[in-house]
């Protein structure tokens, strides 16, 4: 069944829209990253324009981690401190971003900035995601004991000391705050949530335990992409609401069918999908870069010059 | 005797309206609801004349284009092993939608001056004011336009598609895609004889969203904020009621 949207102008399968929806919800709900990462590259691939895409994205991200932490909240994996303090930090770090990101588009390339973030940012997650899960798999097949992280570095020194008692720590509120800025910056630039670098870095900057990083990370994106949709909504005029819309009843789904997936998987097998799925998408962006396109050419606004 | 027939009779069809187009469209209004999947006008028409029919063959074109937008176009090159945007032409005004049907070959229909003058040919019908001096190859980069838009079926070149009975009845069909703009649509008829055009008519199709699509385009463009809000509301609801509905399901 086509359907015409009226934002991004264009004609596209519903059912195909649903099925997306659906499969970015399921990675969503199990992992705790918004998808954005996935969908808006998917979008540019049926022919939706870029900008409507992205900002859509953002529209269809709240609904998909609304759903996934409701599910989260009520098996109490949801550190709503620890969520708070990152999302003061994402705030301040996606105005920054959105500066950033104008000054950039001024200059022109930021179409290849973004991409080769993506590159750098997908490659260096996903390869140490990678080698730390399959050596922490490795360890308990040969019935070793896990090697535990170190539990006081330079980290601990730090003043401002809070108490997360969901994710059982006592450290400084400087490094969550960091944290939320630098994701926040990288969202605003990538046109993405930022969960699919927030979960590594609470992870292995902040030590939290695996459980409650994907609950506190949803809690977070939910506030920073509704931010981020009425921002375009307003000043680019470009959130399509019948693409989020079908975008998103496949996502909702998907996301609760999601969690139910993650919450029977080991957190290290959870971690080494999650780490192949980021390297596949980041080979397939690279590939891009360096292999010579079909068509070298390409057509943009007239705004551009 | 003959022939000085054919040339008077070819002097007297130069001055206008010798030949007049009778025109009917099967839409003057093409309307984009949420279901729009393209649409096929039929163009037909007749030509209506106070004299005899002359002897040199009646050619008819028809032409619709869509608003013209102005484009950037990109070239791609290898920097450092990357394959990164580097030139760009940019096109001051090129039609969203073009179409050209013909009742035979164009370079035989049509003469290279009628074509600079009435902008009839896809190349004719885009404006380029002039590349920047620094840009080699400037001309690769319309044609590159071209090439992509005609690949997506926004361009659209059909020789020979008009069908001309008796030199009088003709008609065509011309499909326009699912992905159409908004706007007036100036659809031109021309009659050539020897590749001159004798003849012209135009109208336009009005192309607009209807009913749904027209109220959210308005809304998102006169209430921002509000449009905003509201795509949020949908999503918090959404998303709650699926988390809702799933576990009214595990509970039963």
């Amino acid at each position: 069944m086509q359907i015409y949207l009226p934002i991004a102008e264009v004609s596209v399968n519903a059912f195909l829209l649903l099925g997306l929806g659906g499969l970015v919800g399921i990675l969503s709900g199990m992992f705790g990253v918004g998808g954005g990462f996935l969908m808006t590259p998917l979008l540019f691939f049926i022919g939706i324009p870029p900008a409507v895409a992205v900002a859509t994205e953002a529209n269809q991200i709240v609904a998909s981690s609304f759903s996934g932490v409701l599910a989260h909240l009520r098996r109490k994996t949801v550190d709503l401190r620890m969520g708070t303090v990152l999302l003061v930090g994402g705030l301040i770090g996606a105005a920054l971003g959105v500066l950033l990101f104008n000054y950039l588009k001024s200059q022109g390339q930021v179409d290849l900035l973004v991409r080769l973030c993506y590159v750098v940012f997908l490659g260096v997650i996903g390869g140490m995601m990678f080698l730390e899960s399959l050596r922490a798999i490795r360890s308990t097949r040969s019935g070793k004991p896990v090697p535990k992280r170190k539990k006081h570095s330079w980290i601990h020194g730090l003043p401002f000391k809070m108490r997360f008692r969901t994710s059982g720590l006592y450290i400084s509120v400087i490094p969550p705050v960091l944290v939320g800025v630098s994701v926040g910056v990288l969202a605003a630039i990538m046109g993405v949530g930022g969960g699919f670098i927030m979960v590594p870095a609470m992870i292995y900057l902040l030590g939290m335990p695996t459980k409650v990083v994907v609950g506190t990370s949803l809690f977070q994106i939910i506030f920073v992409t509704a931010f981020t949709t009425l921002l375009h909504a307003t000043t680019n005029y470009t959130v399509d609401v019948a693409l989020a819309v079908l975008l998103l009843i496949g996502g909702v789904v998907g996301a609760q069918v999601g969690t139910q997936i993650g919450t029977r998987m080991k957190a290290e097998q959870l971690r080494i999908l999650l780490a192949i799925m980021v390297l596949v998408v980041c080979g397939k962006l690279a590939l891009d870069l360096l292999l010579q396109p079909s068509e070298l050419y390409s057509l943009g606004d007239g705004g551009g010059h | 005797m003959r022939l000085a027939g054919a040339i008077l009779l070819c002097l007297l069809a130069l001055p206008l309206a010798a030949e007049q187009v009778v025109l009917g469209l099967s839409a003057d209004r093409v309307k984009i609801t949420a279901t729009f999947e393209g649409s096929e006008v039929l163009v037909f028409g007749a030509v209506k004349r106070e004299t005899s029919i002359p002897e040199t063959p009646l050619e008819v074109i028809v032409t619709i284009a869509g608003p013209s937008r102005p484009v950037t176009v990109r070239r791609k090159e290898r920097v450092l092993g990357i394959w990164a945007n580097t030139d760009a032409v940019h096109v001051d005004a090129a039609p969203t939608f073009y179409a050209v049907a013909t009742s035979g070959p164009l370079d035989k229909v049509l003469t290279e001056v009628e074509d600079l003058r009435h902008k009839i040919s896809i190349p004719r019908a885009i404006r380029s004011v002039g590349a920047p001096m620094t840009v080699r190859n400037a001309q690769k980069f319309t044609e590159a336009l071209i090439r992509i838009r005609r690949d997506e079926g926004a361009y659209q070149l059909l020789e020979g598609a008009v069908a001309l009975d008796e030199q009088t009845l003709f008609r065509t069909s011309i499909d326009m895609p699912a992905n159409l703009t908004e706007g007036d649509y100036l659809t031109r008829i021309f009659l050539t004889r020897e590749g001159r055009v004798v003849s012209q008519f135009q109208t336009s199709i009005d192309v607009d969203k209807v009913g749904l699509e027209r109220w959210l385009f308005d809304l998102s463009r006169q209430q921002p904020l509000l449009y905003g809000l509201m795509s949020l509301a949908i999503a918090i609801a959404a998303g709650w009621g699926a988390s809702a509905a799933f576990r009214a399901f595990r509970q039963s």
